[in-house]
This record gives structure tokens, C-alpha cells and sequence, in this order.
């Protein structure tokens, strides 16, 4: 009950203690956990029955004692003080400041665990998102009210990617993004990396960020991105702003989720991720979107590191199926030095459909990309039989292909860290790429924009 | 009504006392804000509840109402064309009510009670009513007939009284029974039993879905039941959504089952503007969907299938021929692990508990062709999509699954990367209705068992060469395997892809289809007798008739197949040259 702290613990195992219960203990809800030297401790109720109360404790639970702790319910769940002053702030991982300054004055608060958006409230995403990176606003285009995560692996440039999709984000309509950053579990330097960018691309005043770092209790990040979801929410459904939100990195998330199932004896399902697992994240992911109700949106473009590069992990594995497509970082590109290294054939952009073409970005663009990417297929089984029988003894359209392929990666996949390509640039590189095929291999693009849009004096030929 | 007491909460279990009254599989009203639940376990007076709805901040000590009554579905005029969440409450109007969030403890009637239908009854005083009589008939939308009938848990009996043709809500009765219960438009079915139906019949016809893959190779009949797995991106969405859009059902109920929110907005945008071939309505108007996307609560995703297949038999005692998109019934079937792991029962594979395959098997059985009370026929076919982790097919939900489905479209990652869609693989998918189906299709074209198994073993021979291409290429083969290798290539870019956007070829006609499969093989047998008389491959390969077979799917509109004579003088005139020239 409020106000009232209640002292003596009967068990404590890692992050969750268990105590006597009191009247009125709702689930879900938060408790303030006092330990003997005064240190106080915030935790939710996992778990209420006739004479128990579970909470689990975000934070050390080093030094508690059954007998000199003290709780007190509070009766509500975790909340999220909420103004449009949060931006240019920042947050721990539970989203208490802490750069300094005080809370931003308001009295509004938000659950943080927002509420399931109506799929009939829903308004469908279609505005393109210029990323000025080829690879991306050619062949996974971003689109406004998206999830679309980055699946790396460590080592691989991802952060790199991000920020350059953080700095040069526009819209067609020239409307600008305010930024939500959430840092899970990551190294003081990556939060710095990013601190560092959004300095130096004069937006800091226009991110909100939480940070749970790597030495922060794991728990902790169970609560960050829930945080950072909520400030988003709360900007762009009542504030009608276009958020852009960055989760990174969502493996240790499911690390944490995973740590805490094992500590309350659930029955694992895959490689001992709890069962829920795929409910958890959806929980995350699926608050990006639009409504009706308003005109902002919020973008989500979370980081995974994929454990052992491992596609078929757990973790990539279901974020795939709830997130609308994927952007694949690979290690062979990366280590033939292109940047950014965005894999051709499993990246993948559910949503671009609906946002590119006439109007939208290009009439080519559909036909192109759609054409890049059967023609990169051929490439790789071509490399593939080049590396048993050798190159010379390809044929000629063979060897085409392999041209294609080079010079794709080379100039179209590959640009630099701070070049921004418009989206007319990256289709015409696009086309340029193609000349090094024979025309009659251009069997997905209609005859009359390859009239238009292929260069007349072919490059390749 | 009895009323309990809640003693323990676990997420979306809890438990409650002092329900030694209340009924296995009971529906109750939980705690202050009563949320909607089910009892799923009694152990004295302690009921175990899975909770519909959020319950963060419920708490132990308060009430349990049971109302005696399982978890029913309303069924009547008015379902068509609206959007439900698991337990059947209206998302449409839930908007409208609470704003863009689905609060907990929202109550709301599943159909409009306002609304008044022009009722037209078909007996009088006197008359009796037997099962599968209809009472009289209401016109729920401008082609949609909807016969009511005595609800089947009802006694047959006297009519005491019908009311005369009008317009009636339904809320008021429309007819009395000689024992005086009253009769209205709808009535509650309680979604965890089948409806009864007369007998159960073969399935000799297709349910034709326009994807040349499908109809042609691994067809399905109306009745039938098919699985779709496939790994992330693979498109089984995109071909639940394809189906649905041109398949030649009268109903189609499309359960998003712990799947995106953004794809159910997509259908709920998209679908109102597509036209039905047939009927040249809008395809919205034979549509239900049922949406418990991956947020929405747990145990509401679990029962949301039965919901959905106790909407198609509805429809399906009406003599309709329903078709149910289960999408995907892979998350399905982690609910069932989630709760049964709260429910701490002992787990089987992977996690899941060991009556796993029970459900599906119950599930699955649901569907089927039959005669129903009034002795039409009707069928409900249901294709469930499964999204086994990793892509792997080994795994429990796709291996039970196969168990009681008779038609497999696996969809192939590699497909899928090289954008060919729909991904269906024709190495790993299957089909069990073709010899059922022969007879209509033999009816279209008697070409087609031929042409098929021609086709297949084509295809077949092609993988084959694949490997060896992939060791030493293609230039070391003879010219009659390069030769497969080119007519599969055709087969695989102008039959089995597909466009779903391109608006000639998205859906094809069953004479279109066969037409082109049986062109490309024409082509093939007679260039093969060609080559064999010492032409080589290259006088082939440059012949302009095989980009104009491969562009015909997009460029022979179905209701224009006469253009094909062209192709075929164009193929005659090519060939026919070189067979002068190299005297076949």
C-alpha cells in the first residue's frame, strides 16, 4: 500500500525476492525496495497469490536481507513522465535523468507499457524515407511507421549504419524526425559514439536517449526499451511528431529476458530463451506504426547482433517474423572493405511496395530494384560455379554477371560514411550498373523505362 | 451465477476460489474491471482461469462471476465485412469507442443489435420446425443470402407464432416455439464445438485460387485442408492474402493469429478495392477478419481460431463454400506453450505440451465438405500457415501439422531470394487431391493430367542437371539436357511466377493456365525431336517465340485467350521452319 513500507523478505534468489503478501498488491506493479543502508531499489510484481508476492528487483540485489529490507507497493505500474521538454535529454535505463538536470516539469505520466494499438486504428505506412543510402533507398526502401531491424554481427559497422540512417533521414516532404535512442546492455563507448554524432550533426537537442549500459543490472534493460517506446508514443500518437526510434542492441534484451526465465525455473523453449519470447518481442516492435488518431509515426530501426552471424538463431529468427523485413550486414562484403556492407539477397523491405514509384520516389524504381535483385542472385551462382571450374571457363554472358556483380557492390552497394545519394542518384547508379549486362538479360524491367532510363552510351559495353 | 474470489495471479492464469459450482470451460468475468476469461482447470473449488485481456494491476481478493456458460460466439446478419480481436469483440467500433488502444474491459456487442434486416419468413403458425428448416431468410448484403434456421442446440418444434415480413433488429424476436422460447435473427454458439451437419462428402471439386501453382500442380479441393510454412520473408502472408483475394469461395474468414498489426490494416485497406471476378463485388463484402496480432493478449490469440472456424461453419450450414486463412498457426501454437507452462503442465517437444497435435488434429478436422441439416452442400477448407523457427520443417508444429493436412506448399527460402513468388517450392510441396480433382479438370482441358506430370518430371530432370551444372556449368552439357535446362527456365519465369501486383497476372483463369503450361511443353518436345536431327541450341534459343510464351501471363488477359492463337502460329511458323530445315 502506499506510504506504507513493510519490512522482512522470505526469500531472495539473483534479481527476484519473495515476501509475505499484503492487501491490495496488484500485478504488474511497481514496488519500492528499501535495503539496510537506505539504498532504495525499484521492482515489479511478477507474481501474487494468497500468501506470496514475487517482485522482481531492477537493480543489484547484492546485500539484500530477508530480515532488513523493507517494500513498499505503490499501486501503480511503471510510469514514464512524459513532455515534449524530454527531448535533447537523457535517461537511464529505467528513465530517471541523468545528465543532471531535474525531471522536465509536467504532471502527465504514461504507463510504460503502452497499450496494444487496434489494428483497425492503424493507418497503413507509405510515406518513403530518403536514407541517402543506396542499399537501403534502392532495395529495402524505409518507410515512414516502419520496423526494420539491422541484423549485424559483432565487429560489422552497424553502429556506423545507424547513425548515418539517424543523420541523413529525410522525407520527401522535407518534415523532420525527432530521435528516440535506447542503449541496451552496449559499452560506454558505443552510447558515446552515438552521443558524439548527434552532436556533431547539430540534433542532440532532438533525441531523447536512455541508456542501460553494459555494467548496468541486466534487469534493467528489460525496462529501457519500454521506456524509450513510451517517451516515442507519447511524442508521436499525442504530439504528432515523426519519431525515428534506435534499439540497440535488442540481443543483450533477449539475454536479459532470458536470465530472468531461468532464475524463475521456466520451462525453456529454444536454445533456453523462455517460450514467450516471440509475445516479448512482438510487445516491443509492434508499437511502431501510424494512426488515424494522428499524423506523427515512429520508425523503429532496431540493431541485433546475431550471435555466431546465425540467421536462424532465436533471436534474429523471430524479430524477423514480427519486424516488417530486415537489413543483413555481411561479413564477406565487409571484409572485402565496402561499406555499408548490406547483404543483397536476404535483406529485405516488406512495406517498400507500397512506397516507391510514380509519385513516390520513381515510375523505374519497382522494375529496378526487382531486376538488381534477380540479376545479384545469378551473380552469386555464378561465382559459386567460378569457384570449382574456374573463371576462364565461363561463358561469356557468365562473365557479364560477374562484372555486374563487382561493379554493383563497388559502386552501387558501396559509398562512403557521410555521402548522401538522393534517390534519383541511387537509381540512376542503379542503371549504370546495368549496362555491364546484355539488354535482353533485363527481362524484369518493362521495355519503355529501359528506353528511358538506360544510359544510351553504354558504360559496360 | 457463481461468484469466486481470486487467490493467485500469474501473468494470464490466475486462480480463483469458490467456484466449486462453475463448469469446465465456463466463461467468467474477472476481477473489478470484468475481464473476460475462461476456466480451463477445476481442482475442488479452485478454478484456473486464462485470462482475454490485459490484467496488469488486477489483484488477489477480488471477484469471479461465472455465468454458466461456455465461451460463445453471437452468429447472425452482420458479420460480413467487420474486424474482430479472438473473443469476438468489433475492433472497428472498439475504436471508435476507446481510441487507438485496446483497453482491458471493454464491453461490446460483436454485431450492430440497432441495425434492422428486411426479414422474409418461410413458414407459419402451426408449421413445425425441424432442424435445417429455414425460418425465413434475410438479405445481408446485395448478393448474400442468409437463410435462418432453428440454432441446432434448440429444441425442434411447433411454431406458436412467426412474425410477418418487416424489418427487425435483432434484438426482437422474430418467431415463437410452441414451448414459448423465442426465435431471433442471431443466436451463441460456443466456439470449442464443431456444428453438426448432416454427412460428410468427397471433395471432387477445386477450390480454384487463380495461382498457376497452386491450381495446377498442387491444387486443393473445396473441404480440403493445406499448410503453407516458410521461414520469415519467405511470403506466406503474401500468398494467404493472394488466396484470399481470388480464391472462389463465397466466404472467406481471414484469423490473423499473432501476426502483424500493419498486415491486417493492409487487408482492411486493400481488400474494399478489390473486385471479385465473379461476382464483381468487392471482395471486402465476403470477408470476416479476426485479428489477435502479436501484442494483443495471449490467450485471446489461442482462441481466436475457434472463433474463426465457428464463424465459417456458420456460414458453411448456409450451403456456402468457406474458406479460412489461419495466419499463422505457428503462434497458435506458442500461445498453447506459453499457457501451458504457466499452467506448469509437463512439456513435450521443444517446449510445447504433449496435446499439440490433438488441437490441430481438432482444428484441421473442422474443416471439410458436407451436407448440412438442410441437405445443401457447403465446405469449409482451411489453409494454415506455419512459420516453423529457422525455417526448419522438422520442427513439431510443421511435423503435426502434416499429419492431418493433405496439401503442402512449402515455400523456399532461395526462391524467395531471388524475388520469384510466390516461393512455392516444387521439389518439397505436395498435393493429395489431384487424382480427386482429375475429373474437373479434365473438364477444362483434357490435356491436363498430361501436361502436369510432363511439366513436373521436367522440372524434376532440371534439378537433377542443377547439380551437376553447379560442379562443372552448363556449357559442358549436351544440348538435349540444355535444352531442359532452358524450357525449366521457362516454365519457372512464365507459369510459376507470379505477380501479385501486376494486374493481367495476378489471378488466371484454369484454361489459362493449362494453355501456357501446355505451350512451353509443345515447345519442348518438338525443339527436343529438332536438336536430335542436329540443330543446335543456339538456333533455339534465339527464337522470339520464347520471350512471347514466357511474357504471356502478363500479356493475355483472361477474358482475352483468343490471343493466343497468335503465339501458337508464332510457335508453328518458328518451328515449322526449323523442322523443314533440319527435315524432323
Amino acid at each position: 500500500m502506499r506510504g506504507l513500507e513493510f519490512k522482512g523478505l522470505q526469500s531472495v534468489e539473483g534479481p527476484i525476492i519473495i515476501l509475505e503478501r499484503r492487501e491490495n498488491v496488484g500485478y504488474g506493479e511497481l514496488a519500492r525496495i528499501r535495503d539496510r543502508s537506505g539504498v532504495v531499489k525499484v521492482g515489479r510484481i511478477l507474481e501474487v497469490s494468497d500468501s506470496a508476492v514475487a517482485v522482481q528487483v531492477f537493480g543489484p540485489t547484492t546485500g539484500l536481507s530477508t530480515e532488513e529490507t523493507s517494500v513498499e507497493f505503490l499501486g501503480k505500474s511503471l510510469e514514464l513522465r512524459v513532455s515534449v521538454d524530454m527531448l535533447g535529454r537523457i535517461y537511464d535505463g529505467l528513465g530517471r535523468p541523468i545528465d543532471g538536470y531535474p525531471e522536465p516539469f509536467s504532471s502527465e505520466f504514461r504507463d510504460i507499457n503502452g497499450i496494444p494499438i487496434n489494428p483497425s486504428a492503424r493507418a497503413y505506412p507509405q510515406d518513403f524515407i530518403q536514407t541517402g543510402v543506396s542499399s537501403i533507398d534502392g532495395m529495402n526502401t524505409l518507410i515512414r511507421g516502419q520496423k526494420l531491424p539491422i541484423f549485424s554481427g559483432s565487429g560489422l559497422p552497424h553502429n556506423r549504419l545507424a547513425a548515418q540512417i539517424i543523420r541523413q533521414a529525410r522525407l520527401k516532404t522535407e518534415e523532420s524526425f525527432v530521435m528516440v535512442f535506447a542503449a541496451m546492455g552496449v559499452k560506454y563507448d558505443v552510447a558515446r559514439f552515438f552521443i558524439q554524432t548527434f552532436e556533431e550533426s547539430g540534433v542532440l537537442s532532438n533525441v531523447v536517449m536512455f541508456l542501460s549500459l553494459a555494467d548496468a543490472p541486466s534487469i534493467e534493460r528489460l525496462i529501457t526499451p519500454r521506456c524509450a517506446l513510451t517517451a516515442a508514443e507519447y511524442l508521436a500518437y499525442e504530439k504528432n511528431m515523426h519519431v525515428l526510434v534506435v534499439l540497440t542492441d535488442m540481443t543483450n534484451y533477449c539475454e536479459a529476458l532470458r536470465e530472468i526465465s531461468s532464475i524463475r525455473g521456466e520451462i525453456p523453449s529454444r536454445k533456453g530463451y523462455p517460450g514467450y519470447l516471440y509475445s516479448d518481442l512482438a510487445s516491443l516492435y509492434e508499437r511502431a506504426g501510424k494512426v488515424k488518431t494522428s499524423t506523427g509515426s515512429i520508425t523503429q530501426i532496431p540493431i541485433l547482433t546475431m550471435p555466431n552471424d546465425d540467421i536462424s538463431h532465436p533471436i534474429p529468427d523471430l524479430t524477423g517474423y514480427i519486424t516488417e523485413g530486415q537489413i543483413v550486414l555481411e561479413r564477406e562484403l565487409f571484409q572485402k572493405g565496402i561499406y555499408p556492407p548490406v547483404a543483397g539477397l536476404p535483406s529485405l523491405s516488406r512495406l517498400m511496395k507500397d512506397g516507391i514509384g510514380p509519385g513516390m520516389t520513381r515510375e523505374d524504381h519497382k522494375d529496378l530494384a526487382s531486376q538488381l535483385f534477380a540479376a545479384y542472385s545469378r551473380t552469386k551462382q555464378v561465382r559459386n560455379l567460378a569457384a570449382i571450374i574456374g573463371e576462364e571457363e565461363l561463358s561469356t554472358l557468365d562473365k557479364n554477371y560477374l562484372t555486374f556483380g563487382d561493379r554493383f557492390e563497388r559502386e552501387f552497394l558501396s559509398q562512403s560514411e557521410t555521402e548522401n545519394r538522393s534517390i534519383e542518384q541511387t537509381l540512376d547508379l542503379g542503371w549504370k550498373v546495368l549496362t555491364h549486362l546484355p539488354r535482353e538479360e533485363l527481362y524484369r524491367i518493362k521495355e519503355d523505362l529501359i528506353e528511358k532510363y538506360l544510359p544510351k552510351t553504354p558504360i559496360g559495353r | 451465477m457463481v461468484e469466486g474470489r481470486i487467490i493467485r495471479i500469474n501473468g494470464p492464469i490466475i486462480q480463483a476460489d469458490g467456484l466449486a459450482r462453475a463448469g469446465l470451460y465456463d466463461v467468467v468475468e474477472a476481477g473489478n474491471l470484468g475481464l473476460v476469461g475462461e476456466i480451463i482447470r477445476m481442482n475442488g473449488d479452485v478454478a484456473t482461469i486464462q485470462i482475454y485481456e490485459d490484467n496488469t494491476g488486477m489483484k488477489v481478493g477480488e471477484r469471479v462471476l461465472s455465468h454458466g456458460e461456455p465461451l460463445s460466439v453471437l452468429l447472425g446478419p452482420g458479420l460480413i465485412g467487420r474486424i474482430y480481436d479472438g473473443i469476438q469483440r468489433p475492433l472497428d467500433e472498439l475504436f471508435q469507442r476507446t481510441g487507438f488502444g485496446i483497453a482491458p474491459g471493454v464491453k461490446t456487442q460483436p454485431l450492430d443489435m440497432e441495425r434492422k434486416w428486411f426479414f422474409k419468413p418461410f413458414c407459419k403458425k402451426g408449421d413445425k420446425l425441424e432442424r435445417g428448416k429455414p425460418l425465413g431468410i434475410v438479405q445481408e448484403t446485395d448478393y448474400l443470402q442468409h437463410p435462418i434456421y432453428l440454432p441446432p442446440n434448440r429444441n425442434e418444434g411447433t411454431l406458436a407464432e412467426v412474425c410477418p415480413e418487416g424489418t427487425y433488429s435483432l434484438t426482437e424476436p422474430v418467431a415463437r416455439m410452441g414451448d414459448g422460447t423465442e426465435l431471433f435473427l442471431c443466436h451463441s454458439w460456443p466456439v470449442r464445438n464443431p456444428r453438426p451437419y448432416r454427412e460428410r462428402l468427397g471433395m471432387e471439386e477445386p477450390l480454384l485460387t487463380g495461382q498457376r501453382v497452386i491450381d495446377v500442380f498442387f491444387p486443393i479441393s473445396k473441404g480440403g485442408t493445406a499448410a503453407i510454412p516458410g521461414g520469415f520473408g519467405t511470403g506466406k502472408t503474401m500468398t494467404q492474402h493472394a488466396i484470399a483475394k481470388w480464391c472462389d469461395a463465397d466466404i472467406i474468414v481471414y484469423i490473423g493469429c499473432g501476426e502483424r498489426g500493419n498486415e491486417m490494416t493492409d487487408v482492411l485497406r486493400e481488400f474494399p478495392e478489390i473486385h471479385d471476378p465473379r461476382t464483381g463485388r468487392s471482395i471486402m463484402e465476403r470477408t470476416i477478419l479476426i485479428a489477435n496480432t502479436s501484442n494483443m493478449p495471449v490467450a485471446a490469440r489461442e482462441v481466436s481460431i475457434y472463433t474463426g472456424v465457428t464463424l465459417a461453419e456458420y456460414y458453411r450450414d448456409m450451403g456456402y463454400n468457406v474458406a479460412i486463412m489461419a495466419d499463422s498457426t505457428s503462434r497458435w501454437a506458442e500461445a498453447l506453450r506459453e499457457l501451458s507452462g504457466r499452467l506448469e503442465e509437463m512439456p513435450a517437444e521443444e517446449g510445447f505440451p504433449a496435446y499439440l497435435p490433438t488441437r490441430l488434429a481438432e482444428f484441421y478436422e473442422r474443416g471439410g465438405r458436407v451436407t448440412t441439416l438442410e441437405g445443401k452442400k457447403g465446405s469449409i477448407t482451411i489453409i494454415g500457415a506455419v512459420s516453423p523457427p529457422g525455417g526448419d520443417f522438422s520442427e513439431p508444429v510443421t511435423q503435426h501439422t502434416k499429419r492431418f493436412i493433405r496439401c503442402f506448399w512449402a515455400l523456399d527460402r532461395d526462391l524467395a531470394n531471388a524475388r520469384h513468388y510466390p516461393a512455392i517450392s516444387w521439389i518439397d510441396s505436395y498435393s493429395e487431391y489431384g487424382e480427386e480433382l482429375r475429373g474437373f479438370w479434365e473438364k477444362v482441358n483434357a490435356d491436363w493430367a498430361a501436361t502436369r506430370t510432363e511439366a513436373m518430371e521436367l522440372l524434376k530432370r532440371e534439378q537433377r542437371l542443377a547439380q551437376i551444372v553447379k560442379l562443372i556449368g552448363p556449357d559442358a552439357l549436351p544440348d538435349t539436357s540444355r535444352l531442359v535446362l532452358l524450357c525449366a527456365d521457362m516454365i519457372k519465369n512464365g507459369f510459376l511466377q507470379q505477380s501479385a501486383f501486376d494486374p493481367v497476372d495476378m489471378y488466371s483463369v484454369p484454361e489459362k493456365q493449362v494453355i501456357i503450361l501446355r505451350l512451353i511443353m509443345d515447345f519442348y518436345n518438338r525443339a527436343l525431336r529438332i536438336i536430335r536431327a542436329g540443330a543446335p541450341l543456339l538456333k533455339l534459343r534465339s527464337l522470339s517465340v520464347i520471350e512471347r510464351i514466357v511474357r504471356m501471363k502478363s500479356q493475355i488477359p483472361n477474358e482475352k485467350l483468343e490471343l493466343v492463337q497468335e503465339v501458337k502460329s508464332l510457335l508453328d511458323r518458328e518451328l515449322g521452319d526449323l523442322e523443314k530445315e533440319y527435315k524432323v
